[in-house]
């Protein structure tokens, strides 16, 4: 462990010696000794990038935040997350528009195949996972207990894919020669703000509806820990969901929210906030008037409504990403 | 425009003969044939009707209404203020507490079966109040309007108990008290779309009709008050924008309805920000009907000109972008000119009227300005040439050719008889151009091949699309847009969504 922590510096000289560090106490710590030098082996560190059309990608402004972990783990105690801005939002949501008719086109069970993929693949990266929510302040056991129910509910909405357009379509009986049936259809590109806490249950419990009923997505990442969406991010890259169907940008909210409010291409928005934002989420409504938006804002669930299948999954998310067609079909011979 | 309506008396000249096909002559000549007004009773001066009474308005301010097709006055309307306004949430908001969310579905269910009834039995009054306020044929409103409207009450009635079922058990509770702001193209049809729901759903409602078109939604409130219904449970405030913008602005008001323009639309969602005020959108369109050549093409022109003609062209539906595959352009605009030499332009009370009166003289000032800009732009414009009452407020059936994607006329909403027509060569380039739009609401595809137009449907970016028709209603099929047509649906389980809060 000891000389974990030895490694962790010298692969990141840099971060020692930013702001938000405590490097004295580093320095003490941290120096190697000159045996373990010799027989040592040093870590190499993931950069964390945005996960933008399949690809990870850092931000065009060139700007970062940094990310604090509380000491354990595999990264250094500093890390770099992109700090997305109003460009990379802009960028994301064409290469989310460009996605989306391809998504949507392909069949239920395929999309749920992917989803249940999806699952797999987060399964198998649990210890990561939990590590990252770990590093993020979390308890062990309340991370592994996350990890679980988003892969659980991953696999709710994998189940799910296929059903949706059963249960929301409906035979009209009109009067004439004509059969009347109503569908669901996407609305296209959902621009989402997932929630700072739980930074992996409210973003996985907020991308899946808006996948599984066709939609793609362009969402900001909990501005408090960044680092587990992005973790997050390389399950959806392995898990054969088609680039740009999901795009995950890091950086804080309030900056890139009012982005993805007014974008012309993005049909319907999401954002879940913490009690302080009210000015915030009536500015994101009434710039979402300019393009009749769907928009909804809405408080911080509880964890425990997360974690509840009632509340934090279920028919009435499904039901928000979904715009009604009616056909008249002719009727004769 | 050249030639032809020389000789056809039922289609008499305006000086600028038309380039028709056919010369119907005298056997196209049709004596008139009026609805008679005389069984119709319009009051002198109508009041606001709140908490079940018919209240003076605070302001003390009452506006006319007038006959487009005569600009003669009909009645004065009381003018509700932000006070009047007001007391209608107060009264609605009492309504609900009281009685309406109290009773059980069952019941609410009989009081909205006795409006539908009602509608049926005062259908012939209706139907002439309809015309004379807003000008539409009277065809249409004792065909179309007045009939849909009691079916809606119909239909939502047998909801009202069996909410439980619509929404995969889930429990659906009433949101309060909706304001519903309606426009005036279907001013009778557009209350019963608003109030059934709200009512089935167990809410309570304060409507406002249009300035223009006001008297129907008050004799709709004076069946309300003899089907006896709880006071309060429907209450309806007349006015303009400022008695709308007053009732957006309400605090007591949990849902917002609105059916209009999308300008306005977009004010009342801004308005609407930051509040927790429901709200649905039912705004313009600027529809494709796209027409195959494989197409029933006879059957195609009728619903050509039901598609764009119906009610003057003021359906925020109306099939107003016309895409004709290239193989088939000539032979349609040669029918399309012959059928439209049949369409009678006049008087709305006439039985054997087609288009009827621009329902105000703002209205007919935009459609003015947009056609202009058309033959601005370059299109080729043809007109019915037909004799123009001197009194009141008329537009002849026109289309225009030569038309690019990019001109107004093809990208803005006329609501006026007034097509754009352009072409297309593949199935794909007629998905591209139809969706080619900020609109959404609705679309028209027409071919014989059934598969073709499951496939279209899927492409199309609108609410509905209608195969082999076109202004297709039924309550039971929900209706609503894609897109900047608005958000929401009315009619059919899907609609019931608008007016309650699942579980």
């Amino acid at each position: 462990m000891e000389k974990k922590r030895t490694q962790v510096e010298e692969g990141a000289p840099a971060s020692a010696a930013s702001p938000g560090v405590k490097t004295g106490e580093l320095a003490v710590r941290d120096v190697p000794s000159s045996t373990d030098v010799a027989s040592a082996r040093v870590r190499v560190n993931k950069a964390y990038k945005m996960y933008v059309g399949g690809a990870f990608v850092r931000s065009e402004s060139g700007r970062y935040t940094q990310v604090h972990g509380n000491g354990a783990g595999a990264d250094p105690e500093t890390v770099n997350v992109p700090r997305g801005s109003r460009k990379d939002v802009r960028d994301a949501v064409l290469v989310a528009k460009n996605a989306a008719d391809k998504w949507a086109a392909r069949s239920a069970y395929n999309r749920g195949q992917i989803l249940y993929r999806l699952a797999e693949v987060t399964e198998s990266r649990t210890p990561e996972l939990v590590e990252s929510l770990v590093r993020a302040g979390s308890s062990p056991a309340d991370a592994a207990r996350e990890v679980a129910a988003a892969v659980d509910r991953t696999v709710f909405y994998a189940g799910f894919c296929d059903k949706i357009s059963s249960l929301f379509s409906s035979h009209n009986p009109v009067s004439g020669p004509h059969f009347g049936f109503t569908i669901p259809n996407p609305m296209g590109v959902v621009g989402v703000v997932a929630p700072d806490a739980p930074s992996l249950l409210g973003l996985v419990s907020t991308i899946l509806p808006i996948i599984a009923t066709s939609n793609v997505v362009v969402a900001t990442a909990s501005e408090t820990d960044p680092r587990t969406a992005i973790v997050w991010s390389e399950c959806l890259a392995t898990s054969d969901l088609p680039g740009g169907v999901v795009n995950i940008l890091t950086g804080q909210a309030a900056e890139l929210a009012p982005q993805l409010a007014k974008h012309r291409e993005v049909m319907a928005f999401d954002g879940t906030f913490g009690p302080k934002a009210t000015e915030l989420r009536a500015e994101l409504e009434r710039l979402g008037a300019d393009s009749v938006k769907r928009v909804k804002t809405r408080s911080n669930l509880s964890t425990g409504e997360w974690f509840d299948d009632r509340k934090g999954q279920g028919i009435a998310w499904v039901e928000r990403y979904i715009e009604s067609k009616t056909v008249w079909h002719p009727v004769g011979v | 425009m050249s030639d032809i309506t020389k000789g056809a008396p039922g289609v008499p000249q305006a000086g600028t003969p038309a380039s028709f096909a056919l010369d119907f002559g005298k056997a196209w000549e049709y004596a008139p044939a009026p609805e008679s007004p005389d069984h119709v009773k319009i009051a002198p001066k109508y009041e606001l009707f709140i908490g079940g009474k018919w209240t003076a308005p605070q302001s003390k301010k009452y506006f006319d209404t007038v006959n487009p097709a005569t600009e003669q006055k009909l009645a004065e309307v009381a003018e509700a203020s932000a006070a009047d306004v007001d007391a209608a949430v107060v009264a609605a908001r009492t309504a609900f507490e009281k009685y309406w969310a109290k009773m059980p579905g069952k019941e609410r269910a009989k009081y909205i079966f006795r409006i539908a009834r009602a509608i049926q039995e005062k259908a012939r009054e209706l139907a002439i109040v309809e015309t004379m306020d807003g000008g539409k044929p009277i065809k249409e409103s004792r065909d179309f309007d007045i009939p849909t409207a009691a079916a809606h009450f119909f239909y939502h009635a047998g909801w009202a108990d069996k909410l439980e079922y619509a929404f995969h058990g889930r429990k659906a509770r009433p949101l309060g008290v909706a304001g519903q702001i309606i426009p005036w193209n279907f001013p009778f049809l557009m209350a019963a779309w608003k109030i059934a729901p709200a009512l089935a759903c167990g809410n309570t409602v304060v409507l406002k009709p249009a300035e223009t078109t006001p008297l129907t939604a008050l004799l709709l409130a004076q069946i309300i008050e003899e089907c006896e219904l709880p006071p309060g449970v429907v209450n309806i405030v007349t006015g303009a924008g400022a008695t709308g913008a007053a009732l957006v602005d309400h605090p007591g008001i949990d849902k917002i309805a609105f059916t209009g323009s999308t300008a306005v639309g977009k004010r009342i969602q801004r308005a609407v920000a930051g509040t927790k005020k429901r709200l649905t959108l039912e705004l313009g369109g600027k529809a494709a009907n796209i027409v195959f050549a494989d197409a029933p093409i006879d059957q195609a022109i009728e619903g050509i000109v039901s598609g764009i003609f119906f009610n003057q062209g003021h359906v925020c539906c109306a099939g107003s972008r016309l895409l004709l595959e290239e193989s088939v352009h000539d032979v349609v605009i040669r029918k399309l000119k012959d059928r439209m030499a049949t369409m009678r332009l006049g008087d709305p009370l006439d039985k054997n009227t087609d288009i009827g009166a621009i329902n105000s003289k703002a209205q007919l000032e935009r459609i003015k300005e947009l056609v202009a800009s058309g033959e601005l732009e370059g299109a080729e414009r043809h007109s019915l040439a037909c004799t123009i009452p001197e009194k009141g407020y008329w537009f002849p059936p026109t289309f225009f050719t030569n038309a690019g994607q990019a001109f107004r006329i093809a990208r803005e909403e006329i609501f006026g008889p007034v097509l754009t027509i352009m072409t297309f060569r593949t199935p794909d380039e007629a998905i591209e151009k139809a969706n080619n739009t900020m609109y959404g609401l609705s679309a028209g595809v027409w071919t014989d091949k059934g598969s073709k137009i499951f496939h279209m449907a899927t492409q199309l970016k609108a609410g509905v699309v209608w195969g082999d028709t076109f202004n297709k209603f039924d309550p039971s099929s929900p209706f609503g847009g894609f897109k900047e047509s608005g958000f929401g649906r009315e009619g059919g389980r899907q609609g019931l969504g608008a007016y309650v809060e699942v579980e």
